[in-house]
């Protein structure tokens, strides 16, 4: 998934991939103007008005989490290293079940907004809203970076353009476009084009899973067996090893990882804010089962295009597929099952998953931007700076500006960022949020003496040790792929923080509680732990 | 209102609550129903977070430190690896479902009663 500059796509019908990209746009403005009139209060703008139901939630939060990195990039590391590609995929799955057992009824229940706001209630507000403003900053904004240099290279490639300046051009369009949708749509219209890209993805999925599973008669071992034989790594082909664990540093560099992706879900602050836009923590929870459903099906779906890829379309040295770090693996193999290049069902397939994977990175930043701004307005503005005294009309301006600011610091930053890595830049967002968010969330809930020191100590000891370590590790500096080739501070041999850093978050949280003096948090656990588990008290819909 | 003396808590969303809110809250965590809500979501969800995690760290080891075992064939082209992480699948796809079954029987009934209760209590 490196974003490094790839061959265009030469083949397929450009007009008819340009003329869907342009539906999309025109409908996913269409939602955002219908939603921005619907939209009247500050719980209209942050959580969708409360009035979405469980499938619906659980509909966007699936939109939310299947960016074009595990769309494109998970089919495209099975294509190009078979079984470690679906690796990534297993970890993203199970990390559903500490959202759905641990977080997010809770969350639904004791929040308001934004991540913060649990944290807050029963800590000092400036400490703790300012540092979970931070860290839900910093992780989007990673996240961002990752889906916008992505988006920068992969509409290129998609519709053929090769110069520096026309994909400047498209990050600088797919950016305006994010502005767009969150200032004027806010949560409502964020979630409606979250729903229809999640719909989208899933009809495209399945279509040419069916198609690849047609030509070898459904038979799963068939399908691996001419896989492994044509990728030309036989055996090694189906077996762990290919992408991981090659060495002892290189195993535990896999062990991190799969620890930062199984524990960074529940943490990451744009799949939390989800949960507030259901009327109840019932509807929160069903929100969950269905995204559970809805992306394990779809990562058992990326398994047979992935392999379908391998065994269809040449992924070979020099092949489209290889010098586009496997992204182009989905839309190649569209074109392939649907009667190959130059045929009329292969261009309209082609341009058909094109269209989707672009739907899907418009769809994952705005719901990016939204949670950034959110904070911004709601947390730092609000509570830290108005303490508590802004109205609310100023409030929602505040967001608004917040994200037309943070849309263009992002847009500024992705352009220079196309030298890194998608995958690394989601990994760090997912290490950070496992780090810094996921132990003061947890302890907030389940342990009375937790305080805000305690809290503010695991956010920024977990923030900062993830990012110092990744700093000094083998991305930044002492390797020829390092976006530093010439530098050599690699004193760290892992790529993935999160072995040290998740467990350091959590010792920060416990030597920070102990260390301070503070009794009020304590006397307010039963408080939280009473509305956290009856929902006595929580925010409720809106009704219009 | 807040007591404006603590401005740093002062401003936080429980202290705009009327103090009747906090003692019914403080009321309903003594209540033998909220102790075993909170028993009965505990011993679901703390012993099933340990077991789905041992279970995936297990995956990740063998995939790492057992590979012999990992590349043993069960059936045609299909090998154990690949049967684990399905099974990783499974796993993920049964505990959600145990635990909705367990929150609708166990937990939701009693939830709902002392939800009522407060509503009660606080007059909404």
């Amino acid at each position: 998934m490196s974003a490094t500059m790839l061959v265009p796509l030469a083949t397929g019908n450009r007009t008819l991939t340009i003329a869907l990209f342009l539906a999309v746009v025109a409908v996913t403005l269409y939602i955002t103007f219908w939603a921005s009139r619907q939209s009247k209060t500050a719980t209209d703008y942050y959580a969708g008005g409360r009035s979405f139901s469980g499938f619906q939630n659980g509909l966007a939060v699936s939109g939310d989490y299947m960016s074009a990195a595990s769309f494109l990039g998970i089919s495209g590391a099975i294509a190009l290293y078979g079984y470690d590609g679906f690796l990534y995929s297993i970890g993203f799955l199970v990390a559903w079940l500490v959202a759905l057992l641990l977080i997010a009824e809770l969350l639904r229940n004791s929040g308001r907004y934004t991540m913060a706001d649990q944290l807050a209630y029963r800590m000092r507000q400036t400490p703790v809203r300012s540092a979970a403003a931070i860290s839900t900053i910093v992780v989007s904004i990673f996240y961002l970076l990752a889906q916008m240099v992505g988006a920068g290279s992969l509409v290129g490639l998609l519709l053929g353009v090769t110069s520096p300046g026309l994909k400047n051009l498209v990050i600088v369009l797919v950016g305006v476009l994010m502005i767009i949708y969150v200032t004027f749509g806010g949560m409502k219209g964020t979630t409606w084009v979250q729903i229809v890209k999640a719909v989208m993805l899933m009809l495209g999925t399945v279509l040419i899973t069916f198609l690849v599973l047609v030509q070898f008669g459904f038979n799963l071992s068939d399908l691996l067996g001419t896989a492994a034989e044509k990728s030309g790594k036989g055996e090694a082909f189906l077996q762990p090893g290919l992408l991981y664990g090659k060495d002892l540093v290189g195993k535990f560099d896999f062990t991190s990882l799969a620890l930062a992706l199984v524990l960074g879900t529940a943490g990451l602050p744009h799949i939390l804010i989800r949960f507030y836009t259901t009327p109840t923590a019932h509807a929160a929870r069903k929100s969950v089962l269905w995204a559970i459903g809805l992306i394990g099906s779809f990562y058992l779906m990326t398994l047979v295009l992935g392999f379908g890829a391998a065994a269809l379309v040449p992924t070979g040295d020099g092949s489209q597929i290889k010098t586009s770090a496997g992204n182009l693996a989905s839309p190649l193999l569209a074109q392939a099952v649907g009667g190959g290049e130059g045929t009329i069902g292969g261009s309209i397939l082609l341009a058909v998953i094109s269209a989707v994977a672009f739907a899907t990175i418009l769809a994952v930043v705005a719901g990016l931007t939204l949670t950034s701004a959110s904070s911004v307005a709601h947390d730092l503005y609000a509570n830290v700076f108005k303490k508590g005294q802004a109205s609310e009309k100023s409030e929602l301006l505040v967001a608004r500006i917040a994200a037309f600011g943070i849309g263009a610091v992002a847009i500024l930053l992705a352009i220079p960022a196309q030298r890194l890595n998608i995958a690394f830049l989601v990994a760090l967002a997912f290490a950070v949020a496992a780090s810094a968010n996921l132990p003061a969330l947890l302890y907030n809930l389940f342990w009375k003496r937790f305080n805000t020191m305690g809290a503010t100590f695991s956010i920024y000891g977990g923030l900062i040790m993830a990012v110092l370590l990744v700093t000094f590790s083998p991305v930044v500096s002492g390797t020829p792929e390092s976006l530093f080739p010439s530098a050599n501070f690699d004193w760290f041999p892992l790529r993935n923080p999160g072995l040290i850093s998740i467990p350091f978050g959590f010792l920060c949280g416990i030597v920070g509680t102990l260390i301070s003096k503070e009794t009020h948090s304590a006397e307010r656990y039963d408080e939280l732990s009473v509305r956290a588990l009856t929902g006595a008290g929580a925010e409720k819909a809106v009704v219009h | 209102m807040a007591d404006r003396s603590t401005p740093a808590y002062g401003s936080g969303e429980a202290d705009r609550l009327p103090a009747h809110d906090h003692e019914v809250y403080n009321t309903i965590a003594q209540e033998s129903d909220f102790v075993e809500l909170n028993r009965r979501y505990r011993n679901f969800a703390f012993p099933a977070t340990i077991a789905f995690m041992s279970w995936y760290i297990l995956y990740i080891v063998c995939n790492n430190w057992a590979r012999d075992f990992m590349d043993t064939k069960v059936v045609g082209n299909i090998n154990v690896a690949l049967v684990f992480g399905l099974l990783q699948f499974v796993s993920t796809f049964a505990i959600a479902y145990f635990y909705a079954r367990h929150a609708r029987k166990s937990l939701d009934p009693l939830a709902s009663k002392l939800r009522d209760e407060f509503d009660r209590e606080t007059g909404r």
